[in-house]
């Protein structure tokens, strides 16, 4: 048996990555690889307490999260791939302008 | 067993997402996130969500590593130099970081008791009785999220199509 709240501390330790990876990394797509984690940390602890109270409910806010982020991912990269094509640059210090 | 299986996973999370943030090149770090979404499912898994780690390994660390990965590879990003911006970002983050830490762990110990434990095959999730929630109680919000992947397909093709 393994107590719930090892688990808990396990997503807090990876969201806690996950913010300290989005504040100190420099490239766009990395910065939105961090996100990526904080979501999956986030996840853990929602199946966690599903597990925690029996709740379907829970797992079904995780599916949601999935399919939320896969349609982040993809408009996402796309803006990242339309920043690229203007700047020529991935250096989130240089991407500090809305228009060029 | 389920505390081995948990710390030998618990253990790849922490690992893979530690090289995420100390890797500088973005396909190194890529490459660690894809370690630590497989072993996620794994946990989800012991945790008796089985639909949701079948999910988490086509979805995650499937489709959307894949995505980050061509990108990557399609725009040649290097590595990340150290610039002007990244000192204060190291004063900020790494203090952050670890204060949010602090207080989500010992938000967690202070309700230890309450909490309790998990154990394999204590309740399981299946798919059957994921889908009569999902298609009865939450049929709308369904069918609302596959006309938020169709917007963000369309939006996605419009963004990065090249302009004339």
């Amino acid at each position: 048996m393994v107590p719930i709240y090892y688990y808990l501390i396990l997503s807090a330790i990876l969201f806690s990555i996950g913010v300290g990876a989005f504040l100190i990394k420099r490239n766009i797509i990395s910065v939105f690889m961090s996100i990526e984690l904080m979501l999956n940390a986030v996840n853990l602890t929602f199946v966690a307490f599903a597990h925690r109270w029996h709740e379907v409910s829970g797992q079904i806010f995780v599916f949601f999260v999935m399919v939320v982020a896969a349609a982040e991912a993809a408009v996402g990269l796309a803006i990242i791939i339309a920043i690229f094509r203007t700047r020529a640059t991935l250096d989130v210090d240089r991407i500090d302008l809305m228009k060029l | 067993m389920h505390l081995v299986l948990f710390f030998i996973f618990g253990g790849l999370c922490v690992a893979g997402a530690l090289n995420l943030l100390f890797q500088r090149h973005p396909i190194n770090s890529a490459l660690s996130l894809i370690v630590v979404m497989s072993s996620l499912a794994v946990l989800y898994l012991l945790l008796g969500a089985e639909f949701l780690a079948a999910a988490q390994v086509i979805v995650y660390s499937g489709a959307i590593m894949v995505l980050f990965t061509f990108v990557i590879m399609l725009l040649n990003a290097g590595r990340e130099d150290r610039t002007h911006g990244s000192k204060a970002a190291y004063l900020v983050g790494i203090p952050g970081a670890a204060a949010l830490f602090a207080m989500l762990v010992y938000i967690f110990l202070s309700y230890r008791t309450q909490l309790g434990g998990a154990s394999i095959g204590n309740y399981l999730v299946t798919t059957t009785d994921l889908s009569k929630v999902l298609f009865r109680d939450l049929l709308l919000p369904f069918e609302v999220t596959s006309v938020l992947i169709l917007v963000a397909v369309l939006g996605a093709v419009v963004l990065a199509r090249k302009e004339h």
